[in-house]
């Protein structure tokens, strides 16, 4: 394999180059779904556990690529120091955002739409008016800067680090959510709010807790991101599609759905792009998810997860 | 939680009807005020302050500004003061076009400085050939445009290639693999890189748009490495430029072997991407914050003395930055009472300026302007290093891809 990889960044021969070809587009797809489930993670959580549509989720993301960038440029602090303080800094927006603005709403899904929009506004301007509109620069970690060989295959080590960041990132929610009890009372309200707070379970502490933590991985999101593309105060716009997109397919209150969906999307938009290219890959993923929302209106996993 | 869908789509349309009703613009003040009375003259400046483009459109309405207030400090035009409008069009061609309205027909300006992107300058087009005003545009742009009423100050495709092409086949060869954003700018310029291909000898492996403001370029990397070219010839645009060159180099691609030659490269782009990811990159302008000339010198010490020291200067600010002058030039030699659109566009046939790129004209016939193409390779602290400079400066040719067409003081005229 590792020769066959040599004479594919070479002249390359004819023989097994379709095979090649197939391999590292199946590697480029897993790449692209990894940093798709990044960004729809948070999403997928506040979306799945309290109905709460977060339209300021992009914002999120984009406070975290900025923190980033914050942190690097006035403190000196690169991407890997950065990723604690730069959740619990996000975190702690979405914790204010939730106490004071959605919680007085009662989380109520039509409220809490236009709200968090506005939220997201507001962030967003705030964000031009404090640091300006320039494109800002987040520095990739040096020692991840070149790239490695993946089955013979040159793939950018940033990106190999992205896709397994984001199955940790996953892993970890998913014993959060299973395995403690902060998660064991979120199922449970989410299963029905007032027999489970009859049992004592604060609500609202754990509604609060669980929209910190989704907002902190976006913000997460949006810092690893940043080294590969580009940090600007609407750079969540894009994002939020993606996410919304990753996590309605996936099914709403599905985390093992928001990882096979994000992992679909990244595999057909990275080959469609690759056969066609990136404008008609777009328009086919979105028909695709319509047609499948049709006949699937749950998503793809919705009926797995309920036990 | 219940929302069905139709509750949904019910809210959204209610939503969308509210924000489409929007504000007219109802509080247009001093409706009669005469255009160049007591001794002002009035101007817009129309540069997104808002919204996906103000990113770069920032740094224009700053070069377009900092232009006026040195004008005005040296003594203005003839006694008279430029007081600039400025108006913020949220990078929507709409609301361009409404403010550009606003500007003309409500302000009385004399000219209006302004756009970014052919989209915007398309939109406001209409209004400024109605209303027989001025517009200046300092953007490079496709070309394959002729109107009366818009002076154009950046570089047209014949500007920005006819040198560059030939240059990057005979350092690199001749396989180009052309990349853009989807939009008419890119498939324009890259209409005329084919007729240039031609001509020389070259060849196009393949011709690919991504959407604005696209990002994950993974198989577009995959493209390159299988089809192999000499040249990446890139007209991708905004924060896509980013993306693309943080990512050809986190692939592991070698510039020295495979470069990108990119006619929307700037200073400001290479900020945002880190010199390393932009070091060994080509691209070609009639501008670079390097170039060595007194005029250069000035406008940079200028512009950062204004605006901070961390700013660059890049080829469209230099343009939002000379066009002012020229407005200067046009202007004074009209007489206080015949300061119109037409007289000034008038004046400015022919006019010249030593610009911080070099000495500049507007070619009477076109009102585009003679510049001077240089070609550049980005280095790793953020800066270019000019490797080709023009000896003379060219004509622009905004038909140049389109021999049957020429643009012509009477307007667009077809060649049999």
């Amino acid at each position: 394999m590792r020769a066959a990889g040599k004479r594919f960044a070479g002249g390359r021969s004819h023989g097994d180059s379709r095979v090649d070809q197939f391999i590292e587009q199946i590697i480029t797809g897993l790449s692209i779904g990894s940093i798709l489930l990044l960004v729809a993670m948070g999403l997928s959580i506040i979306y799945g556990s309290m109905g709460i549509i977060n339209l300021a989720h992009g914002e999120f993301v984009m406070l975290g690529a900025y923190t980033a960038w914050l942190l690097q440029s006035h403190f000196g602090l690169g991407l890997l120091a950065s990723l604690v303080p730069i959740f619990i800094v996000v975190a702690a927006v979405g914790w204010i955002i939730e106490r004071y603005v959605l919680s007085l709403l009662n989380n109520r899904p039509l409220d809490t739409i236009l709200a968090t929009w506005g939220v997201g506004i507001m962030l967003q301007q705030s964000v031009r008016l404090m640091v300006g509109s320039e494109l800002r620069y987040v520095q990739m970690p040096p020692s991840l800067s070149d790239s490695t060989d993946v089955l013979g295959f040159s793939v950018s080590s940033y990106r190999v680090f992205l896709f397994f960041v984001a199955i940790a990132l996953f892993a970890v929610t998913w014993l959060l959510m299973n395995r403690t009890t902060v998660g064991m009372k979120l199922r449970a309200i989410m299963q029905d709010r007032s027999v489970a707070a009859s049992f004592g379970i604060n609500a609202k502490r754990v509604y609060a807790l669980t929209f910190a933590y989704g907002a902190g991985l976006a913000g997460l999101a949006g810092a690893l991101v940043s080294p590969l593309k580009s940090v600007s105060p609407d750079m969540g716009t894009g994002y939020v599609v993606d996410a919304f997109m990753v996590v309605v397919l996936g099914g709403v209150q599905s985390l093992a759905g928001t990882v096979a969906s994000a992992f679909f999307l990244g595999e057909l938009s990275g080959a469609i792009a690759f056969l066609q290219n990136d404008t008609v890959a777009k328009a086919i993923v979105l028909l695709a998810i319509v047609v499948l929302i049709r006949f699937r209106p749950e998503g793809l996993f919705a009926t797995r997860v309920r036990t | 939680m219940s929302i069905s869908r139709r509750t949904l789509m019910r809210n959204a349309a209610a939503l969308g009807a509210f924000a489409g009703t929007g504000f007219p613009h109802i509080w247009i003040k001093n409706a009669d005020l005469a255009r160049a009375a007591a001794g002002e003259i009035k101007v817009g400046v129309l540069f997104s302050l808002t919204g996906t483009t103000a990113i770069i459109e920032e740094s224009l309405n700053k070069a377009t500004i900092l232009a006026i207030e040195e004008i005005n400090a040296a003594g203005g035009i003839k006694g008279s003061k430029i007081v600039p409008i400025v108006e913020d069009p949220a990078s929507d061609p709409a609301t361009f076009s409404e403010k550009a309205r606003k500007l003309v027909v409500g302000d009385k300006c004399v000219s209006v400085f302004g756009s970014y992107t052919s989209a915007s300058r398309k939109a406001v087009l209409p209004v400024f050939e109605r209303q027989n005003n001025l517009y200046w545009y300092p953007t490079l742009y496709e070309g394959r445009e002729c109107s009366k009423n818009v002076v154009y100050t950046g570089a047209v495709p014949n500007q920005q290639q006819d040198e560059f092409v030939p240059w990057l086949i005979k350092k690199f060869g001749k396989k180009f693999y052309l990349i853009g954003s989807n939009y008419i700018y890119p498939k324009e310029e890259n209409n005329y890189c084919k007729k240039l291909l031609a001509k020389y000898g070259g060849e196009v492996v393949a011709e690919e748009y991504v959407p604005l403001g696209h990002s994950e370029f993974s198989s577009v990397i995959n493209k390159i490495r299988s089809t192999q070219p000499n040249v990446i010839f890139s007209t991708v645009v905004g924060d896509s430029v980013v993306a693309l060159h943080r990512q050809y180099r986190a692939a592991g691609l070698d510039p020295e072997k495979m470069p990108m030659a990119s006619l929307t490269t700037s200073e400001n782009e290479v900020a945002a991407m880190g010199g390393e990811a932009a070091a060994g990159h080509f691209t070609s302008a009639p501008y670079f914050q390097v170039h060595k000339s007194p005029e250069n010198e000035k406008f940079v010490a200028a512009y950062r003395k204004r605006w901070g020291a961390d700013k660059v200067t890049h080829f469209v600010s230099e343009a939002c930055y000379f066009q002012t002058y020229l407005f200067k030039q046009a202007v004074e030699k009209l007489a206080a009472s015949d300061i119109t659109p037409p007289n000034i566009r008038d004046a400015v046939k022919g006019q010249e300026t030593v610009a911080p790129q070099g000495r500049v004209r507007i070619e009477p016939e076109n009102l585009h302007t003679w510049l001077w193409p240089k070609i550049a390779q980005a280095k790793s602290n953020g800066q270019f290093e000019i490797l080709v400079e023009a000896k003379e400066w060219l004509k622009p040719l905004p038909y140049a891809a389109y021999p049957g067409q020429v643009c012509t003081e009477k307007g667009l005229v077809e060649k049999s």
